[in-house]
């Protein structure tokens, strides 16, 4: 047995209102640079749709993630080692920008400044293309192009989850069911990025599970791109290198929540320390039935209670704190003990880090309105088959009966409280029927009802032993993409005269 | 002159490329990279010319390699030296003529295409053209090579070449008497392939070879341990 610690995330899909405030403090902090504008590191879409970049799940097209071959061995989809390296010089699966993400714009308001006087009409900020500084004739697409299910239904419906769902039913589906996914880098335990790097130079930090790219490694040759399912890795266009989110690692080392965790405004986002078996990964991911994957990833999980398990993590350096922490880990107890949180689209064998809690709210409301019968206290979830074959083909490849008892026990926990509020009576029969206790129900309604920040996010710091000193990182130039201060293209004469000494660089204002 | 070109330039060339790129990997790591516009543009013509243009080079230089420094007497119990030649004629015509195929479309797509246009820097002409130059070069060598099908201008440029590489004196005079274009395209072959290659984007081919020879015996994950375990 092999103990690595990660800090994974669950959001919490019942609490999401779609506000993007995650993917605008993320762009702020990271991808306000020349190259990255089309580039959202989080990213939050309306589902049912087809995502950004558009149809990004449709791994037909894409070929990202793993498939098992003949031998039932992992493999990339995108090819084994040999032909991946023979598609190296026009890697046939790259997504383009204008076509796949969008051309990014800004618009002309120095115009509405600098316009001449007595114009008929008020002038208007047209856009403008960043990469070729032309005026844009319409735009065509955007980050967020179907916002509260916007665009005709036609092309919404390629949404890839509509599998195994009757086509005439979607329009139906749509009067029901809505729901939004914030995605970000799963940083997944199988990374299939990292198996597509030529190169070697995306790695998965063994501390806390970080994925990142060096980028004085990486050469650009784009394999990552197509090969992450998930489609969360960017080519810069500008430095000409791909790009990831970082899970806010200067944060994580510092016990901070990431940016998008800390700003959230529904309390949605739960970060914590999981310890994993990192031998079992592969065996893990092998499953042979697509279904099974969602448990075979939880087997993998230890249990950081146990006695035996902790004595092991700490014998192969885990450090108390990170010990302590899995204790508390919000993450492990929604995951693992609750069992109402599922990783995204576990079917391409990446044992994705970053897990969704089902939204329950639609199917709530269904039954409010009558749309559902009652089934005992429970709405006969089954019976709107819709919304959950839908979220089984998002979170469990498929298996439905996982995702019934996750939003069976979310809505038991609710009664539970609206009885013990209203009513002051302690009615657990509900409890009992979706198989939960009720101290388990208090904890889950102060983790999902109450979601206090110390209870949201259980991070340990790094150890300061190990940490950078920053005194040595003072006047540097932090984050860049570039060479040292500069920006990735090509020495110039200047660079080079003032690398050698004889002349000062200048700053930027 | 012919002492400067083919005796000196060669070994200031191939020194401008080895330190150029232990500099360029030391200080400027970032920019090490293959430099694709790809994702501006996915055209299939784009796909197409990427394709024929790096097979060609690929089995060109090979050619180039192999045919140079193999010595004569490895070579001669098996093909006649004026089939040899034969040989090298049709293989550089064939392989010459997709690179000439491959670098036309790409010169033009960069051109056309705004937004390759608009984001090229100079050192993609610079690198672009410099190739056109030495395939064409290259190529307008084999209507010259068909009238002496021999293959005594041959043994000379091979003989240089091997002179060259094993640092014997008198390189130089071995090709004093070819025909200028020989002279020419070596000249030019020589700058693109090692006075250039430290500048610009053709850096890459060296993250090819490697990764051809890493890659494939690596471990599918790659793990850094930061700071705890030792």
């Amino acid at each position: 047995m092999k103990i690595r610690a990660q800090i994974a995330m669950v959001l919490n899909l019942d609490k999401c209102i779609g506000c993007h405030t995650c993917s605008v403090v993320c762009k702020n902090l990271w991808t306000s640079r020349k190259g990255a504008e089309y580039q959202w590191w989080n990213n939050v879409e309306t589902k049912p749709g087809t995502g950004f970049p558009t149809n990004w799940e449709d791994q037909e097209k894409f070929q990202g993630g793993w498939v098992l071959n003949k031998a039932g061995k992992l493999e990339l989809k995108q090819g084994a080692k040999l032909k991946l390296l023979a598609n190296i010089f026009d890697n046939p699966n790259m997504p383009s920008l204008a076509e796949d993400y969008y051309d990014p714009f800004t618009f002309d308001y120095d115009y509405l400044e600098t316009a001449p006087e007595g114009l008929t009409t008020p002038p208007t900020a047209k856009p403008r293309s960043v990469v070729t500084g032309e005026p844009m004739k319409k735009i065509e697409k955007g980050p967020n192009w179907e916002d509260d299910l916007g665009g005709e239904f036609e092309k919404r419906g390629k949404d890839k989850n509509f599998e195994g769902i009757q086509k005439e039913m979607h329009s139906l589906f749509e009067t029901t069911f809505m729901a939004y996914l914030p995605r970000l880098c799963e940083h997944c335990l199988n990374p299939s990025c990292v198996a597509s790097c030529p190169t070697g130079s995306i790695y998965k930090r063994a501390e806390d599970g970080i994925v990142l790219i060096d980028q004085d490694k990486c050469r650009g040759w784009r394999m990552c791109v197509s090969g992450c399912p998930y489609k969360k890795i960017f080519f810069n266009w500008d430095t000409k290198k791909s790009e990831k989110c970082v899970f806010c690692f200067p944060r994580i080392e510092a016990g901070l929540p990431t940016l998008c965790s800390e700003s959230c405004v529904g309390r949605i986002r739960y970060l914590g320390v999981i310890l994993y078996d990192a031998d079992r990964i592969e065996e893990a991911a092998s499953a042979a039935n697509e279904q099974d994957l969602y448990e075979e990833q939880l087997k993998i999980f230890l249990d950081p209670h146990d006695g035996n398990i902790a004595r092991i993590a700490e014998e192969q350096g885990i450090p108390p704190s990170w010990i302590e922490a899995a204790r508390r880990s919000p993450v492990y107890k929604m995951a693992v003990e609750w069992k109402i949180a599922f990783p995204l689209h576990p079917e391409w064998r990446t044992m994705p880090m970053v897990w969704y809690v089902p939204p329950l709210s639609p199917i709530t409301s269904a039954a409010e309105n009558g749309l559902i019968a009652k089934k005992g206290f429970f709405p006969d979830i089954e019976s709107l088959r819709i919304p959950v074959r839908y979220l089984a083909n998002l979170l469990t490849a498929g298996s439905e009966a996982p995702i019934v008892l996750a939003l069976k026990r979310l809505i038991a926990m609710r009664e539970y409280r609206r009885e013990k509020t209203l009513n002051s009576e302690e009615k657990s029969e509900f409890l009992r029927e979706a198989g939960l206790t009720e101290k388990q129900a208090e904890e889950m309604y102060r983790y999902l009802g109450i979601a206090d920040y110390e209870d949201r996010f259980v991070i340990p710091t790094s150890h300061k032993e190990y940490a950078l000193n920053a005194f040595d990182e003072k006047g540097a130039c932090g984050f860049t993409s570039g060479n040292g201060c500069a920006h990735g293209e090509t020495p110039s004469l200047e660079d080079l005269s003032v690398r050698l000494g004889h002349r000062k660089k200048k700053m930027e204002i | 002159m012919n002492y400067f070109l083919f005796g000196i330039y060669p070994y200031i060339a191939l020194a401008i490329c080895i330190v150029g790129c232990r500099y360029r990997y030391r200080h400027y790591p970032e920019s090490w990279k293959a430099s694709s516009d790809m994702f501006l543009e996915t055209d299939r013509l784009h796909r197409l010319s990427l394709r024929i243009l790096h097979w060609g080079i690929f089995l060109l230089l090979g050619g180039h390699v192999v045919g140079l420094l193999t010595p004569h007497e490895i070579y001669e119990p098996f093909i006649s030296i004026a089939h040899k030649q034969m040989l090298a004629m049709v293989g550089g015509g064939v392989f010459g003529g997709m690179v000439l195929v491959g670098l036309s479309l790409l010169l033009f797509r960069r051109i056309y295409f705004l937004r390759v246009r608009r984001t090229s820097v100079p050192m993609d002409y610079v690198v672009l053209v410099s190739l056109l130059l030495s395939v064409m070069t290259g190529l307008a060598t084999i209507p010259v090579s068909a009238g002496h099908p021999h293959g005594d201008v041959m043994i000379a440029l091979s003989s240089w070449a091997q002179n060259i590489v094993t640092f014997q004196p008198g390189a130089a005079d071995l090709v004093a008497g070819v025909p200028l274009i020989y002279k020419i395209h070596i000249f030019i072959g020589m700058t693109t392939l090692f006075t250039l290659l430290p500048f610009g984007r053709l850096i890459h081919a060296i993250s090819g070879v490697a990764a051809i020879a890493v890659y494939p015996f690596r471990p599918w994950q790659v793990v850094r341990l930061l700071r705890w375990r030792k």
